[in-house]
């Protein structure tokens, strides 16, 4: 287990040290950051005092260094936009993307893992059919068009919730909605693929002959057999839901994580576009870390 | 313990029988709703094709005066324009049709793009294991530890979006899964016995890896190739809504919907049937490759 640790860590390790060299590169590429951040008719000698500050006088493996020394103390540099340092500025933006994470995951679970039972127990039945195709129609959905969907018809057309923003609960109902559709259509389809494999197990049978009820079955046997796959792909969906949120909260105007790159972006705003290029990427990194470690409580089956 | 050890393989034997036994039924006829993911499907690559034919204006024709027209069954439409128009005055039907052709061209060649690097990579990690190999799977791991769209959002804001440049990042970012099952399939093939005997009359290792392993692994990969086509067109069309896609004037459902936004408040259909081409699309070819794949998966 010790050395599964250790061995798992570096690969993380790794693997950031793989996404640092990108976002580097991605400021690297983009040409000289000199120029779009002085006036055009800056002097030579100016341009050249900035260009000192910034170390990018220095050979690529220094400025390399140099990125990843100031990274590592918290300094990522200043938001060209916002003119102010981006570390603070995405501190506090993410605790909202994290809210709408987290709302989607339960959304999904709520949803997925309960129909999912239900479909897997009854392989082949009307039920089921009809989930597995509402299942792939909620996946086939882009969460955008969902987003406009609803905005149209929740928003403007009843006027019941509000359109865009941050602030009470009403301002997560719809980006929550558009964002865990997709999930949902996962989760159910992995919950009951994995059911309806175990229900086939002999264990069920001795349960059954034990006197149990099928609920108690179900609950206590199956879905725990069942859930390693399902668990995998919800800590992997929080991730990717991560990632999607930068569609959703550039729609509803939800000013987290995602809607702050795309802010980024659209004023190539380079150090704040590669610094949350870093932070999502270790979030993700420390997600994935932690299935792995975890699973083995989840099935104790596994060992390193 | 020993109890259920000892139970174990004589139970799965007759369950892994006859579910090869159902596989390869069921492989001969597609069930119900992958015929229907099939006919969805055939219509759009139809209307891709037949794109100038069915479309009833040219998708670039602007005029400010026929601007945002309604369906042709709502109240002030002008008949020759069936969908409507968009705010500046385009055909709706138009843009929509000519949508498909974006979307399967810049989905297929991202698919085929993203084939051909993992199905490379999974055969040289299959066949020469070691080194290669940990290297290859330690990089998929490390591919598969980022959110893809970060990912594009970021590269897209810095090297500008085209349509070949979302081929080339799609591509280069989806070769993960393919890598993985021709790995395994090659790790298993290798030690077959039709190869042991290629080997023995002397065949290079390209040759064998060629000849002999590639044809026996591409199975899963067609069906792999299926359901990432759909994901790839969703990315397109995500990037795409994101203004960092494919781009105007070129008609593309993700950037339809990206114009829409301003709009379809009071123009709703500029908004619901881009996105209806999209589900249309998507839908269609998951429901194929769901059943395309559950004869492979058993």
């Amino acid at each position: 287990m010790a050395n599964f640790v250790v061995a798992r860590l570096l690969q993380s390790i790794v693997v950031l040290f793989v996404i640092s060299v990108m976002a580097f590169a991605l400021v690297l590429l983009s040409g000289d950051p000199v120029t779009m951040m002085m006036p055009i008719h800056a002097s030579d000698a100016d341009r050249q005092v900035l260009r000192h500050e910034l170390g990018l006088d220095q050979p690529v493996p220094v400025q390399y260094a140099l990125f990843v020394g100031h990274a590592l103390t918290g300094d990522f540099g200043q938001s060209i936009k916002f003119n102010q340092a981006v570390l603070p500025l995405i501190a506090s933006k993410l605790p909202l993307t994290l809210i709408l994470a987290t709302a989607s995951i339960l959304l999904a679970i709520v949803i997925g893992v309960p129909l999912g039972v239900a479909t897997g127990v009854r392989e082949g039945s009307t039920l089921d059919t009809l989930s597995t195709i509402l299942a792939l129609l909620t996946i086939s959905l882009p969460s955008f068009w969902i987003a406009l969907m609803l905005i149209l018809l929740l928003g403007d057309g009843l006027r019941i919730l509000p359109v865009g923003g941050s602030g009470g609960p009403q301002y997560l109902i719809m980006p929550t909605l558009a964002l865990s559709a997709h999930s949902i259509g996962l989760v159910t389809r992995l919950t009951r693929a994995g059911v309806a494999e175990q229900m086939h197990q002999l264990y069920v049978t001795t349960a059954r002959s034990k006197g149990l009820t099928e609920r108690a079955i179900q609950l206590r046997h199956v879905l725990r057999n069942a859930s390693g796959p399902t668990v995998t792909m919800i800590a992997l969906q929080f991730g990717a839901l991560i990632g999607g949120s930068v569609i959703v909260e550039t729609i509803f105007a939800w000013p987290g994580a995602g809607w702050l790159l795309m802010e980024g972006v659209t004023a190539r705003d380079l150090p704040l576009v590669r610094a949350l290029v870093l932070v999502i990427g270790s979030i993700f990194i420390g997600l994935n870390l932690l299935v792995d470690l975890g699973y083995r409580y989840l099935d104790p089956r596994i060992r390193y | 313990m020993t109890e259920s050890a000892v139970a174990a393989p004589p139970a799965s034997i007759p369950a892994s029988t006859s579910a090869t036994a159902e596989a390869s039924r069921r492989g001969r006829r597609l069930p119900l709703r992958g015929q229907i993911g099939l006919a969805m499907t055939v219509v759009v690559v139809l209307v891709a094709i037949a794109a100038p034919l069915l479309a009833p204006h040219p998708f670039d024709d602007q005029e400010l005066s026929r601007s945002l027209l309604p369906p042709a069954w709502l109240k002030g439409a002008d008949p020759a324009y069936p969908l409507g128009t968009d705010y500046q005055g385009r055909d709706l039907l138009s843009r929509v049709i000519f949508g498909a052709r974006t979307s399967l061209a810049v989905g297929g060649a991202a698919v085929v793009l993203a084939g051909l690097i993992g199905v490379t990579l999974g055969l040289l990690a299959g066949f020469w294991r070691g080194w290669t190999d940990d290297v290859l799977m330690r990089l998929a791991d490390a591919q598969l530890a980022f959110p893809p769209i970060v990912l594009a959002v970021g590269v897209l804001s810095v090297v500008g979006p085209s349509p070949t440049t979302i081929v080339l990042l799609l591509g280069v970012m989806g070769w993960v899964q393919y890598a993985r099952v021709v790995r395994g399939q090659t790790l298993t093939l290798r030690e077959s016995e039709f190869v042991t005997a290629a080997r023995a009359m002397g065949a290079s290792s390209s040759r064998i890896l060629l000849r002999h392993i590639l044809p026996n692994a591409l199975g899963p990969v067609l069906v792999i190739a299926a359901l990432n086509m759909s994901a790839m067109i969703l990315a397109e069309a995500s990037l795409s809504f994101l203004g960092l896609g494919v781009r105007p004037p070129i008609p593309a459902w993700g950037s339809m919907l990206s114009e829409a936004r301003d709009v379809f408040a009071i123009a709703w259909w500029t908004a619901v049937f881009p996105g209806l081409a999209i589900i249309w699309t998507v839908f269609g070819i998951n429901l194929l490759g769901d059943a395309w794949r559950s004869p492979f998966s058993q």
